[in-house]
């Protein structure tokens, strides 16, 4: 049976979703005891537009015959649907409060603006990699690491925001219901960790290839690639030995992954043999 | 047979109706509870009765087949407390029927208390009924008043912020441990000088699971002292540098003239545990602990005047709270007394 909705249409949903959970988290915080049930909406709608995202980019993949990576617009969909599964695995693990609401607005902000700029998503690339499932692998598990930075990128924006509220005694309002400040501290190391794990696969796939046949990258994108992934692995390493702690870890966390957004750009760059995009299904 | 009514009441007094010294004279030990329950169940015309005995109320709850019963019950109050007439006529306050549930769901749901939102008197009520009903004094009315009362207490607490946000120094002290830390089993407290305040900060602690504790004191043996009294360790101030070095809280409170707890100190200790923060609790005046400090990264400095404000400001969010449960609670009563009234009709009521 042919789908009813076409592609752009799931992922507007799926956005839509996503910006209701937020909505939803932001009545919450406005009250100290948020009725019971508002944590179970807003995991609903969360898994409801995960869910719609998902299917979104997966009748986009059916097109393309992989994974959907061809242009900027379905990048920056791929980054928000990974940080909504991280966020699924940790939120459950951690029991963080306030990340689903953090994630909810951040995944709908990066979905939202990738449909409402058509530009993004005129044309995409073709046979990107090559019917190889190595090359595939690699740049999915390139961009599911940026998912996994983004919800860094939260974390550590919640951490600024707990010390923040900590040294200045400003303790209500959205402060209230921030995660104690070691827990943060914990997340953020296992999500660097992890993060730096997936990108060093991901590399080392990629460099696997690369060796064959090695004009196949641009020297930009490679300069890019490994650069994110070195700036990654130091802050990881700093981390480690304790020498990049608490604020500063945050503040250089969100700088990274702000330039590393910026990165996509370059790396992007190397795609050929563009088609325009056709709906799916017409 | 009687033709009118039974009558829910409660009669009793509270902080808010005697003063301290009444309320001395009024408090209740087993023994006159006793003894007051067995003047209470020689009163013709009194069904069913639960006392509810804390140190801020005795209030006497129940139901009687007419109003004759009241001053018996004043009599029985009296000759257990040793109060004269006038003294409870002052003190002590009759409230009937519909009145009488709206006060225990308030009193219950710790509206009605000195500290307001606090939440242990759910637990001294629910004591007195579960007393109340194995000594069979309850009955049908006021089984279904209390049951009634335990669901309202429990509906203002999950859907109100009554008792959101500590009012004491020592609680809110822990309040702030709990968001730089979250459990606290796990953190080591330094408490530097052996004073009363200092201990019972550890005793918070304590009582939220917190184990490692370190007493640090000028004199050994003085914090040998403190520190079997908190269960913990001792040690002197010129160990301070090491244990600044392990300890996550530190509770300072000595009667020093200047800091005992000096920036390039923090800094030196904090230096051998970077990854994890440092909470520093100055309960001194003057103070303890340089201001410096609380620029130091990861290092959270709260001192007196700190955890007094934010007490302050948490018990007027408590009170700005009260109108809403007030409304919950008319509601509730509003619901319940029919049902109560057509228990009162009832010929076993009466």
């Amino acid at each position: 049976m042919a789908p009813l909705l076409t592609d752009r249409a799931l992922l507007w949903l799926g956005a839509l979703l996503y910006l209701a959970g937020f909505l939803v988290g932001l009545i919450g915080l406005t009250r100290r005891h948020s009725p019971a049930g508002l944590r179970t909406m807003l995991n609903i709608l969360l898994i409801g537009g995960w869910s719609f995202q998902w299917l979104g980019l997966y009748q986009r993949g059916l097109v393309g015959r992989g994974c959907p990576l061809g242009n900027t617009f379905e990048i920056v969909q791929f980054v928000a649907w990974s940080a909504m599964l991280v966020y699924f695995f940790v939120g459950s693990t951690f029991r963080v409060s306030l990340l689903g609401l953090f994630t909810a607005g951040y995944a709908a902000t990066l979905a939202l603006v990738s449909l409402l700029i058509p530009q993004w998503d005129l044309v995409r690339g073709q046979k990107l990699f090559g019917n190889n499932p190595w090359i595939e692998a690699h740049a999915a598990l390139a961009v599911f690491s940026y998912g996994v930075f983004g919800l860094l990128t939260l974390t550590s924006l919640m951490q600024l925001l707990q010390n923040w509220s900590l040294k200045n005694k400003r303790l209500n309002g959205l402060f209230w219901f921030l995660p104690s400040v070691v827990q943060l501290e914990q997340i953020n190391y296992r999500l660097v960790l992890l993060g730096v794990t997936l990108l060093s696969i991901s590399l080392s796939v990629g460099a696997a290839w690369w060796v064959r046949n090695i004009e196949s990258v641009h020297l930009p994108k490679l300069m890019v690639t490994v650069g994110v992934w070195l700036a990654y692995l130091t802050v990881l390493l700093l981390r480690w030995r304790g020498r990049l702690v608490s604020v500063r870890f945050a503040w250089v966390c969100l700088i990274l992954f702000g330039l590393a957004l910026l990165s996509l750009g370059p790396v992007n760059s190397n795609r050929h043999g563009y088609q325009p995009v056709t709906l799916t299904p017409r | 047979m009687a033709t009118h009514p039974a009558i829910l009441f409660q009669l009793g007094a509270s902080h808010h109706t005697a003063p301290l010294a009444v309320r001395e004279r009024l408090a209740i030990d087993a023994a006159r509870a006793s003894d007051l329950a067995t003047r209470l169940g020689q009163i013709a015309g009194l069904n069913e009765f639960a006392l509810v005995n804390t140190c801020n109320r005795v209030e006497l709850y129940g139901v009687v087949s007419t109003s004759d019963a009241f001053p018996a019950l004043h009599a029985a109050l009296g000759a257990v407390t040793g109060c004269t007439p006038a003294e409870l006529d002052s003190a002590v306050t009759l409230r009937q029927n519909h009145a009488a549930i709206g006060h225990l769901f308030a009193v219950a749901s710790g509206l009605d208390s000195q500290i307001v939102g606090e939440t242990e008197i759910l637990g001294q009520v629910k004591q007195a009924y579960d007393a109340a009903l194995a000594q069979h004094w309850t009955g049908p009315v006021l089984n279904r008043v209390f049951q009634k009362t335990f669901q309202a207490a429990k509906h203002i607490r999950t859907n109100t912020g009554i008792g959101a946000g500590q009012i004491s120094i020592a609680t809110v002290a822990v309040d702030l441990a709990g968001r730089i830390f979250g459990e606290l089993a796990q953190t080591k407290i330094l408490v530097v000088g052996a004073g009363d305040i200092g201990l019972k900060t550890v005793q918070a602690f304590q009582s939220r699971g917190a184990t490692a504790i370190t007493v640090a004191s000028r004199t050994l043996a003085k914090a040998e002292e403190a520190a079997a009294l908190a269960g913990g360790w001792a040690l002197s101030l010129a160990d301070l540098p090491v244990a600044i070095a392990e300890a996550d809280i530190i509770a300072s409170s000595t009667s020093s003239p200047d800091f005992i707890l000096t920036r390039e100190l923090i800094a030196a200790g904090i230096k051998r545990r970077p990854a994890r923060p440092l909470f520093l609790i100055d309960l001194a005046l003057p103070r303890d602990v340089d201001p410096a400090t609380a620029e130091l990264a990861n290092v959270f400095l709260y001192n007196l005047d700190d955890l007094a404000e934010i007490a302050e400001e948490n018990l007027a969010q408590r009170e700005a709270e009260v109108a809403k449960c007030q409304a919950i609670l008319a509601d509730r009563t509003a619901a319940l007394w029919p049902q109560v009234a057509h228990s009162l009709n009832a010929p076993h009521a009466s």
